[in-house]
C-alpha cells in the first residue's frame, strides 16, 4: 500500500502557468494574512472571538466573508471563460479544452455552493435571531459546525487548483461522463467530496433555522407577525431539509459507482443515467428557490424600510412564499424536456413550471404597491432592490419561455438558457445578497458602508450585467450552445466581445465594492452609527445596539404587531421613553472549537478519499467522531453574563439612542 | 401534424392584439435581425422549427404585455414617490387593499391559464416523436453520438456518414438516436427540436427541411474535451441529388462493421467521411451494448489533440 495513495508529484501542474501563477498568488496572499495575524499577536483574539465563536452574528459574518472571497475566485473563472470565447473563433484561444472545461465546472460549482449559498445563509445567520427577538439560534455549536464544514468544501475546491484537477463535467456531473470510464481523474472526486462535506453543513443549517423559527420567537411574535425575511428563510430552510438529502444520496450513488464499482448510473449492468438526471434536479430545482426565497425576503425588508411603509399585502406575500416553497418540488422535469419523455409528461411539468410565475408575479406587484404612496430614499440597498425588480421580471419571463416545452426544444442548453439563469441568479440572488450586505452591514459592525462607492458599484453591476448577458440571449437564438471551448461561426464573435466588455464592467463594480469596504473601514468613525437604527428600520434587529451585544437583547422584546420595532417607536413617541427595565443575568452559549476541529478532520478525510489515502481517511473519520463525542460529554454549555454587565451595556445603548433622538428633536 | 400546427396557429392568432404584440416580441427577440446576423432559431427552414418559433414569439408577446408595464410602473412609482417630491401623497400606513390583491392575483393567474393551454396543445403538436407529414416515405436515419463525432446510418440506403447528414428536401426525416458513449444532444437549430442521445436507449425525432441548403448541426449536451468539435452539416438536397449522393456513397469509402466502428468510437474528432456499406445490425448492437460503449480516455492509447477546423 502506498502511503500517499494515488498522490504523487505529477498531480501538481508545474507545466501549466495559469493555475500555478493563480494559486501561487492566492497562497502568498493567505500566507501574508496568516503571517500578519501571527506576528501582530492577533491569533489568540481570532481563535477566541471568531474561530471558536458560536455567536450567530460572528458566524454570519464569517459566512459572508467566505462568500465574498469565493466570489472573487468564481468571477476570475468567469472572466477567463468570457475572454476565451471572445478569442476562440477558428482558434483554440488560450485555454485548452481540458483546462477550459475545469474552469466552467468550477465557476458553476463555486458560484452556487460557495458564493450564493454561504452569502444568504450568512445573512440569515446574522439577522434571523435578531428579527425574531431571540438571543441565538436553536443549536449554536451545530451552527459553527455547519459553517466550518462549508469552509471545508470551499477549501477542497481550491486545493484542486494546485493538487490534481477539478471536475471537467459541468457543475452537475451527468453520468456516464462523470463515471470512472470517462472521467478517470480526481476532478469528479474533488467535486463529490467537497459537496458531500459542505452539503452536510447546509443540511444542519436548514435543521437549525427551521427549529429556531418554529421554536424560538420573542414573546408575542406569532407566525403572522414575523418579518417577511423570517418567512422566506423558513421556506428556504424547509426546502434545504427536504432537498439536500436527495443531493447527498445522489452523489453518494455516484461515489459508489466510482469507488466500489457499483452500477447506479453506468452504461452497463443495468445502470441508468436518466436516474441521475432525475434525482439531481429533484434537488436542483428546489435549490434554485432555496437561493431566491431569502433574497425575496431581503427585498421585502429593503423596499418597505426605504419606502417608509409597511410591506403591502403581507399575508398575500406569506401565501406566495409558501406556494413557491411547495410548487418548487413539482417542476424539476423542465430541466430535461429534451430527454424524450412523452408529450403528456412534458406538458404537465411545463404548466406546473409556469404556475410558479403566479406567486412570483404577486410578489413583484406587492413590492410595487409597497413603493406606491411611500417616501422612497434612494440609498444603495434600495437601488439594488429597484434594479432587481426591473431585471428579475425579464429573467422570469425568459424562464417561463424555457418552461414551455416546444420553446425549450430550441433553447435548451443554449446560451439563452445561460443568460436566463444568470438573469435570475445575478439579478435576483446576488443583487439581493448585495442589498442585504449594505443594509445590514451597519448592524453587524456599527458603521455604514460608503454610500458613493456603493452606488458606483451598483451601476457598474447593473449595466455590466445587461452588457454581459443580453448578447448571450442573442447568441442562444443564433444557435450557440453553452460550454463551447471554440467555434467557427464568425457571426457569433462580435456578441462575445460585447459580453466580455460587460464582464469587465462588472469587474469595475467588484473593484468599487472592495474599495468601498476599504474606505468604509478607514473612515469608520465618520460613518459610525450610534443609534443602532441607521435606516429608520421597522423590525426588531434595529431595536438593539450596533453591533449587538453577545446576548442581542438585554430584555427580550414584547411584540404587539407586524413591524414590531416600528410599533415600539410609535408608542415611545406617544408615551415618552419607557422607564429602565429591571436587568437580569443572561446565559449565553460558551464558545467551542468543535466546529473548527471537526472541519479540520473532515478536510483531511475528504482529501484522503479523493487521493485514496485510506489510513488518513480512517484517521479523519475517527477524529471527527472523537470530536463529536468529546463535545457530547461536555459538562458546561453556557456562561453567564452578570446583571451589572448587562445593565452597563444596555444603559450605554439607551443613552446613545436617547442622545440621538434628542439631537433629532432639536434640529 | 400539419393540422395540429395550424391548431396552435389558430389558438395563438386569436386577435389583432396578439399579432401586434408578436411584432413587438420579434423586435425584442431579434436585435440581430437589424444587423443582418444569422438568427438560426428565428430563421427556421422546416415545419418543426417554424412551429417552435411561433410558440416562442407568441409566449414572449403574451408576457411582454405584462412585463413592460411592470417595468415602467416600477421606475415610474419609484421616481414619483421619491422622498424629495413634495407633490406625491405619503400613505405611511397603507398596506392592504382587497381590490388590488384580487387584481394582483388575477393577472398572473389569467396569463398563466392562457399560457398553460398553449403549452398543453403545443407540447402535443410538437412532440419530437410525433411524425411529420411530407412528400414520400420518411427517410430513416440512425444517429449515434460518439466521442466526439456524429455517425449517421441510412439503413434503407445501406450507407453511413460521419459528421454529415444528407436528406432530401420536403421528405420527413425520421431519426432514431442513441449514443455510443456519454450523453449528447442532437440539434440542428434551423430545423428545430433538439433531443438527447443516451447509450443503451433510443430517442425518436421527426424533422423536415423545406428549402435546399446546408444547415449547421451541433451537440448541445456537453460531452467532454472534444465537445466543441461535435459539429456537423445537414445538407438538404433535392430528392434526385439525394439519390445521387447515396449512389456515390455506395461506390467508394470503407465498410462500417464492428471493427471499423470500434476504431471510430475511440475518443477523437473526425472529418466528414462516408461508408459504402454498413453492418445492418450495427445500430441494434450499439443500443443493446453488444458493441461495447466507447472506451473513454483511460483506455485510449492517447487522446488525439482536438484541433479547430480551418476557416472556410
Amino acid at each position: 500500500m502506498k502511503l500517499l495513495g494515488n498522490l504523487d508529484w505529477s498531480a501538481i501542474p508545474l507545466d501549466q502557468p495559469i493555475p500555478m501563477i493563480a494559486s501561487g498568488v492566492v497562497a502568498l496572499g493567505i500566507l501574508a494574512v496568516l503571517g500578519w495575524i501571527v506576528l501582530s499577536g492577533r491569533l489568540p483574539y481570532l481563535w477566541r472571538e471568531w474561530i471558536t465563536s458560536v455567536d450567530h452574528k460572528r458566524i454570519g459574518v464569517m459566512y459572508c466573508l467566505l462568500a465574498l472571497v469565493m466570489l472573487l475566485r468564481g468571477f476570475s473563472d468567469a472572466i477567463m471563460m468570457r475572454s476565451q470565447q471572445a478569442l476562440a473563433l477558428h482558434s483554440m484561444g488560450y485555454l485548452p479544452p481540458e483546462h477550459y472545461d475545469q474552469v466552467f465546472s468550477a465557476h458553476g460549482t463555486i458560484m452556487i455552493f460557495f458564493v450564493a449559498m454561504p452569502f444568504l445563509i450568512g445573512l440569515m445567520n446574522l439577522v434571523l435571531p435578531l428579527q425574531l427577538g431571540v438571543r441565538d439560534v436553536a443549536f449554536p455549536t451545530l451552527n459553527s459546525v455547519s459553517f466550518w464544514l462549508t469552509a471545508t468544501g470551499a477549501l477542497l475546491v481550491n486545493i484542486s487548483l494546485v493538487i490534481g484537477e477539478f471536475a471537467r463535467t459541468g457543475w452537475l456531473p451527468y453520468p456516464p461522463l462523470s463515471e470512472l470510464r470517462y472521467s478517470p481523474g480526481v476532478g469528479v472526486d474533488y467535486y463529490l467530496w467537497s459537496l458531500q462535506i459542505s452539503g452536510v453543513g447546509t443540511l444542519l443549517t436548514g435543521i437549525n433555522f427551521v427549529t429556531t423559527i418554529l421554536k424560538l420567537r420573542a414573546p408575542g411574535m406569532g407566525y403572522l407577525r414575523m418579518p417577511m425575511f423570517c418567512w422566506t428563510s423558513l421556506a428556504s430552510s424547509l426546502l434545504i431539509v427536504a432537498a439536500f438529502p436527495i443531493l447527498t444520496a445522489t452523489l453518494a450513488m455516484l461515489i459508489l459507482d466510482r469507488y466500489l464499482g457499483f452500477h447506479f448510473f453506468t452504461n452497463e449492468a443495468g445502470g441508468n443515467m436518466m436516474m441521475f438526471v432525475n434525482l439531481i434536479w429533484a434537488w436542483g430545482h428546489p435549490e434554485v428557490y432555496i437561493l431566491i426565497l431569502p433574497a425575496f425576503g431581503i427585498f421585502s425588508e429593503v423596499v418597505s424600510t426605504f419606502s417608509g411603509k409597511p410591506l403591502f399585502g403581507y399575508r398575500s406575500m406569506v401565501m406566495a412564499t409558501m406556494a413557491i416553497c411547495l410548487l418548487s418540488f413539482m417542476v424539476w422535469l423542465h430541466h430535461f424536456f429534451t430527454m424524450g419523455a412523452g408529450a403528456d409528461v412534458n406538458a404537465f411539468f411545463g404548466i406546473m413550471s409556469t404556475i410558479i410565475a403566479v406567486p412570483t408575479g404577486v410578489k413583484v406587484f406587492n413590492w410595487l404597491f409597497t413603493i406606491y404612496g411611500g417616501r422612497v430614499r434612494f440609498t444603495s440597498p434600495m437601488l439594488w432592490a429597484i434594479g432587481f425588480m426591473v431585471t428579475f421580471v425579464i429573467g422570469g419571463m425568459t424562464g417561463v419561455l424555457l418552461a414551455i416545452p416546444p420553446a425549450d426544444f430550441v433553447l435548451h442548453n443554449s446560451l439563452f438558457l445561460v443568460a436566463h439563469f444568470h438573469n435570475v441568479i445575478i439579478g435576483g440572488v446576488l443583487f439581493g445578497a448585495f442589498a442585504g450586505y449594505t443594509y445590514w452591514f451597519p448592524k453587524a459592525f456599527g458603521f455604514k458602508l460608503h454610500e458613493g462607492l456603493g452606488q458606483a458599484a451598483f451601476w457598474c453591476w447593473l449595466i455590466g450585467f445587461y452588457l454581459a448577458f443580453t448578447p448571450l440571449y442573442v447568441l442562444g437564438l443564433m444557435g450557440m450552445t453553452r460550454r463551447l471551448q471554440h467555434y467557427d461561426v464568425p457571426a457569433w464573435q462580435p456578441w462575445t466581445w460585447v459580453a466580455m466588455a460587460g464582464a469587465c464592467l462588472i469587474l469595475v463594480g467588484i473593484c468599487c465594492q472592495i474599495a468601498q469596504l476599504w474606505v468604509s473601514i478607514a473612515r469608520r468613525e465618520s460613518l459610525r452609527d450610534v443609534t443602532g437604527d441607521p435606516w429608520n428600520g421597522r423590525s426588531l434587529e434595529w431595536s438593539t445596539a450596533s453591533p449587538p451585544p453577545a446576548f442581542n437583547f438585554a430584555i427580550l422584546p414584547d411584540v404587539h404587531g407586524e413591524d414590531a420595532y416600528w410599533g415600539m417607536k410609535q408608542r415611545a413617541l406617544n408615551e415618552d421613553a419607557a422607564a429602565e427595565p429591571a436587568y437580569e443575568a443572561i446565559e449565553v452559549p460558551r464558545n467551542s472549537p468543535t466546529g473548527f476541529v471537526c472541519a479540520f478532520f473532515a478536510t483531511g478525510m475528504g482529501f484522503a478519499l479523493i487521493w485514496h489515502i485510506w489510513w488518513l481517511a480512517i484517521a479523519g473519520i475517527l477524529g471527527a467522531w472523537a470530536t463529536f463525542v468529546v463535545f457530547a460529554w461536555r459538562d458546561r454549555t453556557e456562561s453567564e453574563i452578570p446583571a451589572e454587565e448587562v445593565a452597563r451595556i444596555d444603559r450605554a445603548n439607551r443613552a446613545a439612542r436617547l442622545g440621538a433622538s434628542t439631537r433629532e428633536a432639536v434640529t | 401534424m400539419a393540422s395540429s400546427i395550424s391548431g396552435v396557429r389558430r389558438l395563438a392568432a386569436t386577435g389583432d392584439a396578439i399579432r401586434h404584440l408578436r411584432r413587438v416580441a420579434l423586435l425584442v427577440a431579434a436585435p440581430m435581425a437589424l444587423c443582418g446576423c444569422q438568427a438560426a432559431v428565428l430563421d427556421p427552414q422546416g415545419p418543426v422549427g417554424a412551429g417552435e418559433k411561433l410558440i416562442l414569439l407568441d409566449s414572449l408577446a403574451i408576457m411582454l404585455a405584462i412585463v413592460i408595464p411592470v417595468i415602467l410602473a416600477t421606475l415610474g412609482f419609484a421616481w414619483w414617490f421619491r422622498a424629495s417630491n413634495t407633490k406625491a401623497r405619503y400613505l405611511p400606513d397603507w398596506a392592504f387593499s382587497g381590490r388590488i390583491e384580487l387584481v394582483v392575483w388575477s393577472i398572473p393567474v389569467l396569463v398563466i391559464m392562457f399560457l398553460g393551454g398553449l403549452t398543453w396543445i403545443a407540447s402535443h403538436d410538437l412532440d419530437p416523436a410525433q411524425p411529420v407529414p411530407g412528400q414520400g416515405k420518411p427517410l430513416e436515419v440512425q444517429v449515434v453520438s460518439l466521442d466526439w463525432k456524429w455517425l449517421f446510418i441510412y439503413p434503407d440506403q445501406g450507407v453511413a456518414s460521419v459528421n454529415e447528414l444528407v436528406a432530401p428536401v420536403g421528405a420527413p426525416i425520421h431519426l432514431s438516436l442513441t449514443s455510443g458513449s456519454v450523453m449528447n444532444a442532437f440539434f440542428v437549430p434551423q430545423l428545430g427540436s433538439m433531443i438527447y442521445t443516451m447509450n443503451g436507449m433510443v430517442t425518436q425525432l421527426y424533422l423536415r427541411a423545406d428549402k435546399p441548403g446546408a444547415y449547421d448541426g451541433l451537440s448541445t449536451m456537453y460531452s467532454g474535451d472534444g465537445f466543441a468539435d461535435m459539429r456537423f452539416q445537414t445538407q438538404a438536397v433535392t430528392p434526385a441529388a439525394f439519390a445521387a449522393w447515396a449512389q456515390g456513397a455506395k461506390a467508394s469509402g470503407p465498410v462500417l462493421d464492428a471493427a471499423t466502428y470500434t476504431a471510430l468510437s475511440r475518443p477523437g474528432v473526425s472529418a466528414a467521411v462516408t461508408y459504402r456499406a454498413v453492418d445492418p445490425t450495427l445500430f441494434r448492437d450499439i443500443v443493446s451494448l453488444k458493441q461495447a460503449p466507447g472506451p473513454g480516455p483511460a483506455n485510449a492509447p492517447h487522446i488525439p489533440a482536438t484541433a479547430p477546423r480551418a476557416a472556410p
